[in-house]
């Protein structure tokens, strides 16, 4: 009767209490121009760093007394560099008022510690260690209508592989037994991938989406060798183990 | 607690109803209390081979609907005291069998008899999962032709992965090989595939094989498990396949004609 009305009872919200690491821009004087050339000089050394990143600005170590820094003006400048002012930190009733304005939040000065941030510009960051894949080691029989997949790196197959049976992997390929079904190796594009196998019985192989079908595989002199399958531009190379 | 035992094949009429009935039979013999059950729902056969088919009242399926308890569907041989068969249902289909219910039975039958004999319907659908999804075990039935063997190469894959213990983690299903309908002559004309070959193919242990033999006919006309008819080659080689099975080392017989060479052709032939 009552299932199509919402229950208007039933909580429609949560509060919940959360820290945030946020990034503060601290103004140590006001000088807007210096400012805008010094912030895109960071953009420059850290271009991802600057993309809509939300951020604090910090008016409260200014110095008491100066020339009033132009709010508007200053949010403008740091969006042009990609910052986004989610609060303005400040205890003096000028900025209070004019962020007001703004509609842009106040948070009272700062007490607490706050770290440095190092936007690590001189080195820019470092490419990340290729990362140890282990390969995929299969040791029981692999029958017709299984597929097996080594994504990131190896295959490694120590049993028989079934006609219907499909071996995939992004690196090389070995089979320790015959090679009764499909074998493809460097699906993702490696072309320096390879598949070895005891005894090349394969329905098809394929490196890097080049491939050879039985057909065409069993008028190899190598059919039923032990045989390692390599690329060398655009053909597949059998040869001898 | 029963071991759980499926006939097995992919491919229809290789002879899973006859490998059941004869293995089921054998069991009891040596003395196993054991049960062998038809999950070949619409087609109910294993009571016909058994040569109990004018006493089914209640089935499987009316078990795992809750119409008959497994008291009221057992059927006991007439012949053996320690057998018993559960038959399938010919008026429903597949769909009646569901994973719990098939469930519930084994289990239930697990507590009062020593073998429980699944006899599975052929291909890899729903009926062929179900029969093979509790087992310990499982002899997968082959004739020595290609198309044969890829469909048992095929169930074993399903056997290693999607059983109840493949998905528990626990100790994968223990693999046989039964060649059947074996024809010496044919395999030494190269019109089959020899032992060698199959077995080199599924790479598991060869549990038997059995000759094609009219025994096998006649005694499914009369309704008697071929393997009491003791005068009959698939008779003796049935025997041998359940005394291996309880772990006796038992010669091959019947395969006289030993001719490798067919797999040559078929995987290591040149054209
Ligand atoms: N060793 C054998 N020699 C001769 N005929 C045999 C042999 N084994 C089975 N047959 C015959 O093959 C046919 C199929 O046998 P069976 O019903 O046991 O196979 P199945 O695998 O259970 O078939 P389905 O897939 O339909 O359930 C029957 O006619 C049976 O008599
Ligand atoms: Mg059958």
């Amino acid at each position: 009767m009552s299932q199509a009305e919402p229950d208007t009872q039933a909580p429609a919200f949560q509060l919940k209490g959360s820290m945030l690491a946020i990034t503060v821009l601290e103004l140590v004087r006001n000088d807007l121009d210096s400012l805008d050339r010094q912030l895109a000089a960071k953009v420059e050394q850290a271009p991802d760093f600057f993309n809509n990143t939300p951020l604090v600005l910090g008016l409260d170590k200014l110095p008491e007394g100066g020339l009033e820094v132009d709010l508007q003006a200053l949010v403008e400048l740091c969006r042009k560099h990609g910052l986004l002012t989610l609060a303005v930190r400040t205890g003096q009733a000028a900025y209070i008022q004019a962020a007001g304005h703004l509609d842009i939040p106040v948070l009272p000065p700062s007490g607490a510690r706050e770290r440095k941030l190092d936007l690590g510009g001189k080195a820019p960051a470092k490419p990340a260690e290729p990362q140890y894949r282990p390969s995929r080691v299969i040791t029981t029989p692999i029958r017709g209508g299984q597929q097996i997949y080594a994504q990131g790196g190896d295959l490694i197959v120590i049993a028989p592989v079934s006609p219907g049976a499909e071996l995939l992997a992004d690196g090389n390929i070995h089979v320790y037994g015959p090679l009764r079904g499909r074998a493809l190796a460097g699906i993702k594009g490696d072309t320096n991938a390879r598949i070895f196998c005891q005894q090349l019985a394969a329905e098809m192989v394929s490196i890097a989406g080049h491939y050879k079908v039985a057909e065409d595989l069993r008028r190899e002199p190598l059919w039923a060798e032990a045989v390692k399958i390599g690329l060398t531009g655009d053909v597949l190379n059998i040869t001898r183990l | 607690m029963a071991k759980i035992l499926v006939v097995t094949s992919g491919k229809g009429g290789v002879g899973k109803t006859t490998t059941s009935a004869a293995i089921g039979t054998g069991l009891a013999l040596r003395g196993h209390k054991t049960v062998v059950v038809d999950f070949d729902v619409g087609l109910r056969n294993l009571d016909l081979i058994m040569g109990c088919e004018r006493r089914v009242v209640y089935d499987f399926v009316n078990v795992i609907n809750g119409d008959a308890t497994l008291g009221q569907a057992l059927i006991k041989d007439k012949r053996l005291e320690n057998l018993y068969v559960l038959a399938a249902s010919q008026t429903r289909d597949k769909d009646a069998l569901t994973q719990e219910g098939v469930g519930k039975v084994i289990d239930e039958l697990s507590q009062n008899f020593e073998y429980v004999i699944c006899d599975s319907p052929a291909g890899i659908e729903k009926g062929a999962h179900l029969a093979m999804y509790f087992a310990d075990e499982a002899i997968v039935v082959t004739n020595p032709e290609v198309s044969s063997v890829r469909d048992s190469d095929r169930m074993l894959g399903l056997l290693a992965s999607k059983s109840r213990r493949a998905e528990n983690g626990q100790e994968p299903i223990k693999e046989h090989l039964l060649l059947t309908r074996y024809n010496p002559e044919r395999v030494n004309k190269g019109e089959m595939l020899g032992v060698e070959d199959v077995e080199e193919i599924l790479s598991i242990r060869l549990l038997g094989v059995i000759p094609e033999s009219q025994a096998v006919l006649k005694a499914s006309n009369q309704g008697i498990p071929v393997i009491l008819d003791d005068q009959s080659d698939a008779g003796q080689a049935y025997s041998d396949a359940v005394d291996r099975l309880l772990g006796k080392e038992v010669a091959h017989r019947f395969l006289d004609v030993k001719k490798p060479g067919f797999l040559q052709r078929l995987f290591g032939g040149r054209e």
